[in-house]
């Protein structure tokens, strides 16, 4: 480290976290900010696993994850129990 | 009416219960009798904001599981007129929140109380969720730092899915935002986000901006709300917002950096 730096200020770094956060927002919304059915599909998915098994009702989780041109429906179920749930 | 406020943020360590004890005193110094509930099962420290730690005897989960009645674990504040506090259990964990039992206890407090504050604990988990499920109105607190914002975005969504209001599509949770830890000079300099940045990523109304502040400390130190603290920027940035939340049209202080001596300020202000 030169003398020099001592007197060198640290450019801003605001700028590159409201661009991080930005670009990061755009991609994470495509999740939770998804098409308007996602709440009733996410009922109605609940109530058809809740006749086979006993499950949390935050164990069923529906997104829609956007990458690129495509669009993926996410759909998880976490199965209930201490063990595999194929037993 | 009665209205159950959630104060939330997904991150940890942002000013949950700061702004849970200081709104609540708030609202109560306003005149309007107020309750504050600690969520955080496990972890409670809104009795020591509070300064009441030395007065649990009985707590929110014995009032869920029939222990006790709700006038036994309500705790009445000895410095506000109208403001009380319902501890949590230090030694449960958060299965103890049962929906049917909050929801029973929230129904009662609501006969009794204009305000139910509820103090989230961090994370998306049981806990988190139990406390914003039945809300009526969220204040979302928010550091200007990334993660903090991304965490508060997070919880927004959660509101927007899985409180009750949303899930029996009644008219969605209002939201307000709460910029807290804010400080003007780092913003000025372009270290820190500012209070647009982060209204823009968020697109929620804002309730107020809360000041980087010493007062905060001191009073978690000696077990007093902020807001009680007149003379300290924090507590009346937490005044102003509790008066906007209660309708009235204020300008924000405390987001640019002080240029006037302190004493010009406040004459200034007081004029």
């Amino acid at each position: 480290m030169s003398l020099l730096d001592l007197f060198r200020k640290n450019p801003p770094s605001a700028p590159a976290a409201r661009e991080r956060l930005q670009i990061l927002m755009a991609h994470e919304r495509a999740g939770h900010k998804g098409p308007g059915y996602l709440p009733k599909l996410h009922k109605d998915l609940l109530r058809v696993c809740k006749k086979y098994m006993q499950i949390d009702d935050s164990k069923v989780s529906v997104r829609v994850e956007e990458l690129g041109s495509v669009s993926m429906l996410e759909v998880n179920i976490e199965l209930p129990g201490d063990g595999p749930a194929y037993r | 009416m009665s209205k159950v406020i959630v104060i939330t943020s997904g991150k940890g360590g942002v000013g949950k219960t700061t702004t849970s004890a200081s709104f609540a005193a708030g609202l109560a110094l306003q005149g309007h009798k107020t309750v504050v509930i600690d969520f955080d099962v496990g972890l409670r420290n809104l009795d020591l904001l509070m300064g009441c730690e030395r007065r649990v005897v009985f707590d929110f989960i014995n009032v869920i599981n029939g222990d006790a009645r709700l006038k036994q674990a309500l705790i009445k504040d000895k410095r506000v007129d109208n403001l009380w506090i319902l501890p949590t259990s230090q030694t449960r964990d958060k299965d103890a929140l049962k929906k049917p039992g909050v929801e029973q206890v929230l129904d009662t407090l609501r006969e009794e109380f204009d305000y139910i504050i509820c103090d989230s604990p961090a994370g998306i988990e049981k806990g988190a969720l139990m406390s914003l499920y039945f809300a009526d109105e969220a204040i979302i607190v928010t550091n200007p730092e990334i993660s903090s914002v991304r965490d508060s975005d997070r919880i927004l969504g959660v509101l927007a899915s899985r409180s009750r209001r949303a899930e029996q599509d009644l008219e969605p949770v209002k939201e307000h935002l709460l910029l807290t830890r804010y400080d003007p000079k780092r913003v000025e300099r372009g270290e820190m986000l500012t209070v647009e940045d982060v209204l823009e990523i968020l697109a929620i109304p804002l309730l107020g901006v809360i000041p980087e502040n010493q007062s905060v400390l001191r009073a978690s130190n000696i077990g007093a709300p902020v807001i009680l603290d007149t003379e300290s920027s924090a507590g009346q940035a937490y005044y102003d917002s509790v008066s906007r939340f209660l309708g009235e049209t204020l300008e924000h202080r405390f987001i640019t950096p002080e240029r006037k001596g302190l004493f010009q300020r406040l004459l200034r202000r007081t004029a």
